[in-house]
C-alpha cells in the first residue's frame, strides 16, 4: 500500500533521511515512532506531495509518489501536524464547498459528506461557525474531517491527536480503529500509549533511518526484556554485587534503596534473587517483576542509536 | 477544480473586505479626480490677499485637468492597491499553511498560481469600471462628455499597466516565504520601472508610456506606444509563467 525505498532527503548539511525504507500493509495501523528530527514529518512531506527526495523512491497503491501528480494525491488523506484552514470560512463550507469540490464531490453529496464528517469528529454544533475561532483542538479535529472527504485508501496522519483532551484523544483514536482494515493509515505520534492502542505495526526511526519494523506484539516480545525492580528497607549491602555475577543476570541499575535488574529469563531469576534475599536477611519493600511498555523499546533502541 | 479554486478566491476577496475597499478607493479616486480639476483653481483663487499677479497665473479648468487628474491618481492609488492586495496572495498562504493543506490535494499548482492571477485581474478589472464610471459621469457634469472610444481604450491601457504590476507583485509573492519579502520585492520591481522608464530612449519601453498613450487619445494627440504595450504584455505573461513554475519547483 504504502512502499518507500533508501529514501534521501538532506537540508544543508542536516540528513534529515538517510536511506529510509518501510511498508506499510493494505488496511494496517503503522505506528511511525521517532525522536524530534528523526525524519517522521519529511517523509509525511515527501509522501504528500509537498517535498521531493533527493534519491530513493515511494509508491502510494503502486503509484510512484515522487513522479506522481494530482492521481497519487487523489489518493490520500493528509492530516499535518498543525493544520491551517482558510478563518473565513465556516467548518461547513470549508468541507462541503472546498475540499469535498477538489475531490469531485458536488452538490447533495458534498452537503452530506460534509455533514456527515462535522457528526464523526463531534463540530456538527459549530459548523455555521467561522474556523478562524476554533481553538486548535476543534482545528485538529477539522483536520481530520478535511483528510477523510473522500474516503482515501491511504491516511497520513501527523500527531493527529497531540492537542486534544483526553477524551477528544479518546473520539480520535476509536476513529482511527474503525478505519482499521480499509484504509492503511501512517500515524507519527509521540504518545506511546496510542500507538500501544491503535496501532498493527510500528517502526521506529532515527536519524533518518528505520532502526526496526515489525508488528506491535513482535517488537515488544523481541526488545521488551523483563526487568526486576527491588526495593529495600535499609540499602543492598554486598547483595548487588552478588547479583551482578549471576549468569542470568544482564545489567544492574540502582538509585538510592531501588535497583532495577535487566534478566535473560525471568522465572528462575525471579526465584534465584528471591532466596538470595531472604538467605541474607535484607528487608524488601518491594519485589516487582515489570513488563516494558513500547516507551521502553522506544526508549532503549533510540538512545542506542544515538 | 479550477473553478473551485477561482470560486475560493473570490470569495474570499468578498468575505474579507478586500473587494469591497478595493471598489471603494477607485470609486473615489475616479470621483474626486475632475473635482480636483474643476475646483482646485477656484480653492487657489480664493486665497485671501493673493496678489492679482499670481491670481491671473491660474488657469482655467478643463476637460484635460480632469483627464489628467484621473490619470495620474488612478495610476499612483492603482499601484499601491495592486501591491496591498497581491503582495499576500501566496506569501501568506506558505505562510500560514493554507497552502501546504491545498497542495496535498489533487490540485495542479500552476491552477492555484492562475486562480490567484485571474481573481487579481477581475478585482482590477471591477475597480477600474467603478472608477472610470465615476470619473465619466463627473467629468460630464462638470465639463463636457469625455470621448466614449477613447477612454475606454485609456482604461484598457491601464487595466494592463496595472495588470503588469500585479503579475510582478504575484512572481514576487510566490518567490518569497514571508508577505513582508514579497512586498519589498513588488516594490523593487516598481522602482527598477520607473528608473528605467525615466531614462532616454528605453522609456519608450516601459509600461508608464501607456498611460500618457491613452491620456492623449482621450484629448486627440496622435502619439502612441506600441512597443510599450508589447514590453507590458510580455512582462505580464512572463511573470505569471515565472510564477507557475516557480511554485511547481518549490517545496512547500
Amino acid at each position: 500500500m504504502i512502499r518507500i525505498q533508501n529514501l534521501v532527503k538532506t537540508y544543508g548539511p542536516v540528513h534529515a533521511l538517510d536511506g529510509l525504507s518501510l511498508e506499510v500493509a493494505p488496511g494496517a495501523v503503522y505506528g511511525f515512532l521517532g525522536p524530534n528530527g528523526a525524519g517522521k514529518t519529511t517523509t509525511m512531506r515527501i509522501l504528500s506531495g509537498l517535498a521531493r527526495p533527493d534519491s530513493g523512491r515511494a509508491w502510494i497503491l503502486d503509484k510512484e509518489v515522487a513522479r506522481g501528480g494530482a492521481d497519487v494525491r487523489a489518493l490520500i488523506g493528509v492530516l499535518p501536524e498543525e493544520p491551517a484552514f482558510y478563518g473565513w470560512m465556516t467548518a461547513r463550507e470549508y468541507l462541503r464547498d472546498f475540499v469535498a469540490p477538489l475531490y469531485g464531490i458536488k452538490g447533495a453529496s458534498a452537503a452530506k459528506r460534509a455533514d456527515e464528517l462535522l457528526a464523526v469528529v463531534g463540530l456538527s454544533e459549530v459548523a455555521k461557525r467561522r474556523i478562524a475561532g476554533f481553538s486548535r483542538g476543534m482545528r485538529q479535529r477539522m483536520g481530520l474531517a478535511q483528510a477523510l472527504v473522500h474516503r482515501p485508501a491511504v491516511l497520513l496522519l501527523d500527531e493527529p491527536v497531540s492537542a486534544l483532551d483526553p477524551a477528544g484523544r479518546k473520539e480520535v483514536l476509536d476513529l482511527i480503529e474503525t478505519l482499521r482494515g480499509e484504509t492503511a493509515i501512517l500515524l507519527s505520534t509521540h504518545i506511546l500509549a496510542d500507538v500501544e492502542r491503535v496501532c498493527d505495526e510500528v517502526g521506529i526511526i532515527a536519524k533518518g533511518r528505520l532502526i526496526v519494523q515489525d508488528k506491535r506484539d513482535d517488537l515488544l516480545a523481541r526488545y521488551a526484556t523483563p526487568l526486576i525492580e527491588v526495593e529495600t528497607e535499609n540499602g543492598f549491602s554486598g547483595w548487588l554485587d552478588w547479583a551482578r555475577r549471576q549468569p542470568f543476570v544482564t545489567s544492574v541499575t540502582q538509585a538510592n534503596h531501588t535497583a532495577r535488574l535487566l534478566v535473560k529469563d525471568i522465572h528462575p531469576a525471579q526465584q534465584a534473587l528471591l532466596s538470595s534475599l531472604a538467605e541474607q536477611q535484607i528487608p524488601v519493600r518491594r519485589f516487582e517483576v515489570i513488563h516494558p511498555s513500547l516507551e521502553d523499546v522506544f526508549l532503549r533502541l533510540t538512545e542506542k542509536e544515538a | 477544480m479550477f473553478t473551485t479554486l477561482l470560486a475560493k478566491e473570490v470569495r474570499e476577496q468578498w468575505r474579507t473586505w478586500k473587494l469591497i475597499v478595493f471598489l471603494a478607493v477607485f470609486l473615489i479616486t475616479g470621483m474626486i479626480s475632475p473635482l480636483l480639476a474643476k475646483y482646485t483653481p477656484q480653492l487657489l483663487g480664493s486665497i485671501p490677499n493673493l496678489p492679482p499677479e499670481m491670481a491671473s497665473l491660474i488657469p482655467t479648468p478643463t476637460v484635460a485637468d480632469a483627464v489628467g487628474q484621473y490619470v495620474k491618481n488612478t495610476d499612483q492609488f492603482g499601484i499601491l492597491l495592486v501591491i496591498l492586495l497581491t503582495m499576500g496572495v501566496m506569501a501568506q498562504e506558505k505562510e500560514r499553511g493554507t497552502a501546504a493543506m491545498l497542495l496535498t490535494k489533487p490540485v495542479g499548482r500552476s491552477a492555484m498560481v492562475l486562480a490567484k492571477w485571474l481573481t487579481g485581474m477581475g478585482v482590477l478589472l471591477a475597480g477600474l469600471i467603478v472608477d472610470a464610471l465615476g470619473c465619466y459621469a463627473y467629468t460630464l457634469l462638470l465639463f463636457e462628455a469625455l470621448p466614449l472610444g477613447s477612454f475606454l481604450i485609456l482604461n484598457l491601457l491601464i487595466l494592463v499597466y496595472l495588470g503588469v504590476f500585479l503579475s510582478l507583485t504575484l512572481l514576487a509573492s510566490t518567490l518569497a516565504r514571508s508577505q513582508t519579502v514579497a512586498a519589498a520585492g513588488a516594490f523593487g520591481a516598481l522602482i527598477v520601472l520607473l528608473v528605467l522608464g525615466s531614462l532616454p530612449r528605453l522609456d519608450v519601453y516601459m509600461p508608464g508610456q501607456l498611460v500618457n498613450w491613452g491620456a492623449g487619445l482621450v484629448l486627440k494627440s496622435s502619439t502612441t506606444a506600441w512597443p510599450a504595450l508589447g514590453v507590458s504584455l510580455g512582462l505580464l505573461v512572463l511573470a505569471v509563467a515565472a510564477a507557475c513554475l516557480s511554485l511547481e519547483r518549490q517545496e512547500i
